[in-house]
């Protein structure tokens, strides 16, 4: 029932961005270990008599093309997370390590990388230099209309000598970087779609339509190999059914678990708390009265109690947030913006008489019906909504319709979703709002927010990006562009004697690093 | 003759008790069953929350007093046009038979095998999304085929019986027949189709809500909060058990009712 | 051979009508093919290539006559979502609803049949039975299979809910894990033809000619299979017959509660997706079982009525 359940959390989580300070004219070094690594223990091993594999339960289906350049759900990217790497790829950390480069400099403009020696694709072949860029310019290509990672557009050239690639920019850009998490893939083969190769710890066995698909360790890997065998992915969608699996040992581990689901869970598992990484908001339509007022908008940031959202649809777990950036963004997140809206109902009555509506209105709050975190919040919003004298209504709609009524034709009121980035980079999640973006489906329009976002992209260096992404930040705020609430807490039920969940500041599961305690 | 009025009597208590309160959920619940904190999250039933609380804290007894009464209008209204239609067009080709037959069944065999959330999603882009009557019109047509299907046959087979057959010859107009003579005739598989179909009807609208038409919360409906109550299985249970004991009982006392009705007028036991 | 080919053009009718239906519902609700597929990663550009290469800006009439172009030549496409032939993708889930639905099937005719003749003739505790006849009318599969896998699966650990064994490996875990989602989908079904049959045995035993026989010296029992049950049943076939259509459609709702991954599960999670080639070739396989359904109920009803003889003998 809850189908495609993440989709609406997570847009395409792809890339992470340089968080800490690993910008322009650093060097980064080949990790001595490989990404598996962090712990120098002995062989992990299951119990005895037990295959060292693990069930994954996973509350969506990969129901499109497995072709990691192609395929847009968070969901599908997430375990495909496993299978695929880039020149680079992220760590728990945040940072970029190289991947299937061995080491790369940049100058801002210039990026230069090294293809690591014997890195081997799943079917066998070494990757090559031809692999590689033409991974990137299948990326780059704008002939339909636009790339299909649209900062790749900035290449100017590609240089290759030997294992060096050098790729020049047409102008600097610091988070080019996170571009190249793109994964790499073998240029002449025809089956991503259905059969995916890449050169990650764990190779592709198979997908069964919503039922499983199927992992195993690749031999091969050029770095740390994985501790399991065989990883299998059981797909099950409803509620019960995933608390029921976990109950009955059908399923190890199970991501994305609600506070109360988390909670239902006995003495068998260990709950682990990351973050899900996204902006959840009552986003609202700037076109459509009465939110075109900037009264009224801040009338509902006063309106709304965010910690009595988090205390009561989320048993107190979930970060606050004040505007379009996630905690894990370390040095874009400006926590001081999430105190700048305390709930009072006076000010929002206030504010409201102000606008014009002494008596509140009535609206309507559409929400996806396949994501229960959002109705939930929902929920809470219209009772809070109700002491202002505004009179909410929820309208559930299927995804499907959600994707093209809101969305892309921007034909609603209000709506409870969770947005992140596209690929892990502040623009990312602040282009949007920006007047002409194709996706800024709140229809914000504000000269002095494009101000910012131009000056921060175009910034010289890191520090007078940061200041200008966090001006963006702030303007998005100061005008109550949408009613921000939270960034969800990423709830994650380990079987006991399984141990190695590590968490990212992107949507990814990374099971590589997972194993039975000895 | 005792005993059918045993179930007539049983029926009667029973469905109108519900009928009542089911009236008084309108106006009038132990708490508002949207407020939030009502009291703790979780908590089993008691003196305070009969049926204890759910994940807002919020009551569910009051919440099962509102969503019955949801429920039960908007099965009911399903199920009235699902009757009506269906008992029309299986009256029809029952007893006319013939190529209005054929066709109206070819119709009926194409509409029973198109999945109703595609008619429901249909119905939602016509007249708009977040109408009640959305639910009940689409679920309706939902529930046409199944009642033709049924009466088609109660009125082919009473077709050809001798007192119908006499009471064409003597000129009696066949929307008379149909209706005065055949149509208490099939009650008995009618009856039974009705009851079914209620429950159909409860669920159905349940799995429409997750489309976006039918009730969506804070609103509740019984079929929502049991789906809902799925989800909570080891933390509420009793979430479950009351929303799911409520829409039994629902079905069992109108179906004790039906039964009641039917034996008096048939006198049979 | 006249009644055959009637029977043959009129399936095709059906299954003509059902299939545009489809297409046309499918051009009538929002959100295509083409924003299911690019998510929120669509743009107005990406947006209207991919409808280009996907042949969705062209008019609805040329579409299905393509569709239907592919279907008779036995191409059923590619399935938009995990762009996989929809043959390949639907191969193994016909099977387990196929299997599934005669599981229901035989379950319902096996209990509900006996008991319902068995019940017919008996007058002891008969308020108590037709109580718990309504009883078991009234219980929802839904709330039955939460009950089962809650109790069987959880509890006694009989099967594991939500994980369905591959039947190929385990057969009988398979069976086992079947059966008690037929279970689930069966219990209200299995009142109802009960309460159906007893009704209709009823009534025929009370009937005339049952009386004459009967006083003639003809057992009760031999008169009660040789005219009664022939008059009592064509309802109840009609009926069963129309089981079978909506225990299809029932599975949808079992096939979630138990995790099981066939047709009804696939159906909802395509409509969701816009992937139309997937939605029309489950409609029409479903319009085949639903229509062969009604075909072999008629003939048996025939069979033991001939008033009932295609075309009436009015």
């Amino acid at each position: 029932m809850k189908r495609k359940l993440l989709e609406v959390l997570l847009l395409l989580g792809l890339l992470c961005a340089v968080l800490c300070g690993c910008g322009g004219g650093s060097t980064a070094k080949t990790p001595e270990e490989g990404p598996a690594s962090g712990s120098s223990e002995p062989e992990a091993q299951p119990p005895a008599g037990q295959p060292n594999e693990i069930t994954v339960g996973i509350a969506q289906d990969l129901d499109e093309s497995l072709d990691p350049h192609l395929a847009v759900a968070a969901g599908t990217k997430e375990v495909m997370f496993n299978v695929f790497e880039g020149l680079v790829k992220p760590t728990p950390e945040g940072d970029l390590v190289p991947a299937v480069a061995s080491s790369f400099t940049s100058d801002g403009t210039t990026y230069t990388f090294t293809l690591r020696e014997g890195v081997k694709f799943h079917n066998g072949q070494a990757v090559e230099m031809e692999d590689v860029v033409a991974s990137i310019e299948r990326n780059a290509d704008d002939s339909q209309g636009e790339a299909l990672i649209p900062a790749l557009a900035a290449i100017e050239r590609m240089e290759v000598e030997g294992n060096q690639l050098a790729i020049t920019l047409a102008q600097p850009d610091n988070e080019f970087l996170a571009s190249l998490t793109l994964a790499i893939l073998p240029r002449d083969y025809g089956q991503q779609d259905t059969a995916p190769v890449g050169t990650g710890p764990f190779r592709f066995v198979s997908r069964t339509a919503q039922d499983s698909i199927v992992l195993e360790r690749f031999e091969d890997y050029w770095g740390e190999p994985a501790y399991l065998d065989k990883v299998t992915f059981k797909i099950i969608e409803n509620a019960d059914s995933i608390l029921m699996s976990l109950q009955s040992g059908a399923v190890d581990l199970f991501a994305h678990l609600t506070s109360t689901q988390a909670a239902q869970l006995g003495e068998d598992f260990n709950i682990e708390e990351g973050t899900m990484n996204l902006v959840q908001a009552m986003y609202l339509n700037h076109a459509e009265k009465p939110f075109d007022d900037v009264r009224v908008r801040q009338a509902l940031c006063y309106a709304i109690d965010r910690q009595q959202i988090l205390d009561l649809a989320f048993d107190g777990y979930g970060s606050l947030i004040g505007s379009s950036m996630y905690p894990a963004f370390g040095k874009y997140f400006d926590e001081e913006l999430t105190r700048y809206y305390t709930h009072d109902v006076e000010k929002a009555k206030a504010l409201l008489a102000d606008a014009g509506y002494p008596g509140g209105f009535s609206m309507a709050i559409t929400v996806p019906s396949n994501y229960q975190p959002h109705i939930d919040t929902a929920q809470v919003i219209v009772e809070q909504l109700k002491q202002v004298g505004i009179t909410a209504e929820i309208q559930l709609v299927e995804w499907g319709s959600w994707l093209s009524d809101v969305y892309a034709g921007r034909q609603y009121q209000a709506t409870v979703v969770g947005v992140d980035a596209s690929t892990m980079t502040a623009r990312a999640l602040l282009e949007r709002f920006t007047s002409t973006a194709g996706n800024n489906f709140i229809n914000y329009n504000n000269a002095e927010y494009d101000a910012f976002f131009q000056e921060a992209i175009t910034a010289a260096d890191d520090a007078a990006q940061t200041a200008a992404y966090k001006q963006a930040e702030a303007n998005l705020t100061e005008n109550a562009a949408n009613v921000y609430i939270q960034d969800l807490a990423d709830l994650v039920a380990v079987r006991k004697g399984l141990e190695g969940v590590r968490f990212y500041p992107i949507y990814v599961l990374d099971l590589s690093g997972v194993r039975y305690t000895a | 003759m005792k005993r059918g009025n045993g179930f007539l009597a049983a029926g009667l208590a029973l469905t109108g008790l519900l009928a009542a309160l089911v009236l008084l959920g309108f106006f009038w619940t132990p708490c508002d069953p949207s407020a939030m904190a009502a009291g703790p999250k979780f908590a089993p039933p008691s003196l305070a929350h009969w049926m204890g609380t759910d994940n807002f804290g919020r009551d569910i007894f009051s919440r099962v007093l509102q969503g019955a009464g949801a429920t039960a209008s908007i099965a009911l209204a399903t199920l009235a046009i699902g009757a009506v239609g269906g008992c029309l067009a299986g009256a029809l080709t029952g007893y006319f038979g013939g190529p209005v037959d054929e066709v109206l069944m070819r119709l009926n065999d194409a509409l029973t095998a198109f999945p109703s959330i595609l008619l429901a999603l249909v119905v939602i882009s016509l007249l708009g999304p977040g109408k009640k009557s959305n639910v009940i019109l689409a679920l309706g047509l939902v529930f046409i085929p199944s009642f033709a299907r049924v009466s088609r046959t109660a009125f082919t087979s009473l077709r050809d019986v001798n007192y119908i057959q006499s009471a064409r010859l003597m000129g009696a107009p066949g929307g008379r027949i149909l209706a005065l003579h055949m149509l208490p005739n099939t009650l008995a598989v009618l009856l039974p189709a009705l009851t079914i179909g209620f429950n159909n009807a409860v669920l159905a609208e349940a799995s429409m809500s997750f489309l976006g038409i039918g009730v969506t919360p804070p609103d509740a409906s019984l079929g929502y909060m049991l789906s809902e109550a799925q989800g909570m299985l080891f933390a509420a249970p009793w979430y479950a058990a009351g929303t799911g004991l409520a829409i039994v009982l629902m079905v069992f006392s109108v179906g004790l009712l039906g039964e009641g009705l039917r034996r008096r007028d048939k006198g049979v036991l | 051979m006249k009644d055959l080919l009637k029977r043959v053009l009129a399936l095709l009718a059906t299954m003509l009508a059902v299939s545009f239906l489809t297409f046309a519902a499918f051009s009538l609700i929002s959100g295509d093919t083409a924003t299911a597929m690019l998510g929120t990663s669509a743009t107005p550009e990406r947006l209207a290539a991919l409808r280009a290469e996907l042949g969705l800006d062209r008019p609805l009439a040329v579409r299905y006559g393509k569709w239907l172009l592919g279907f008779f030549t036995g191409d059923l496409g590619v399935s938009t979502s995990y762009q996989q032939p929809v043959r390949e993708l639907l191969a193994p889930k016909v099977g387990l609803t196929l299997w599934l639905s005669l599981m229901s099937f035989v379950l319902i005719t096996a209990v509900s049949i006996p008991l319902g003749v068995w019940s017919a003739g008996r007058r002891r505790f008969e308020g108590a039975r037709t109580a718990l006849n309504q009883l078991g009318m009234a219980v929802p599969p839904f709330f039955t299979g939460i009950l089962l896998s809650w109790v069987f699966g959880v509890g006694l650990k009989w099967f594991m809910p939500g994980q369905f064994p591959d039947a190929g490996q385990d057969f009988a875990g398979a069976a086992v894990y079947l059966f008690f989602a037929a279970a689930a989908l069966s219990i209200p079904r299995i009142a109802m033809t009960v309460r159906m049959l007893r009704s209709t045995v009823q009534e025929e035993l009370g009937k005339d000619y049952v009386r004459t026989a009967i006083s003639r010296g003809n057992g009760r029992r031999a008169v009660l299979r040789r005219h009664v049950l022939k008059n009592a049943l064509p309802p109840v076939v009609t009926f069963l017959a129309q089981t079978m259509a909506e225990i299809v459609a029932g599975s949808i709702v079992v096939e979630q509660v138990f995790v099981i991954p066939g047709l009804g599960r696939m159906l909802v999670a395509s409509i969701a997706n816009r992937d139309y080639p997937v939605v029309q070739a489950i409609v029409v396989i479903l319009a085949l079982w639903v229509v062969l359904a009604g075909t072999a109920a008629d003939l048996i009803n025939q069979r033991i009525d001939p008033r009932l003889r295609l075309g009436g003998a009015a």
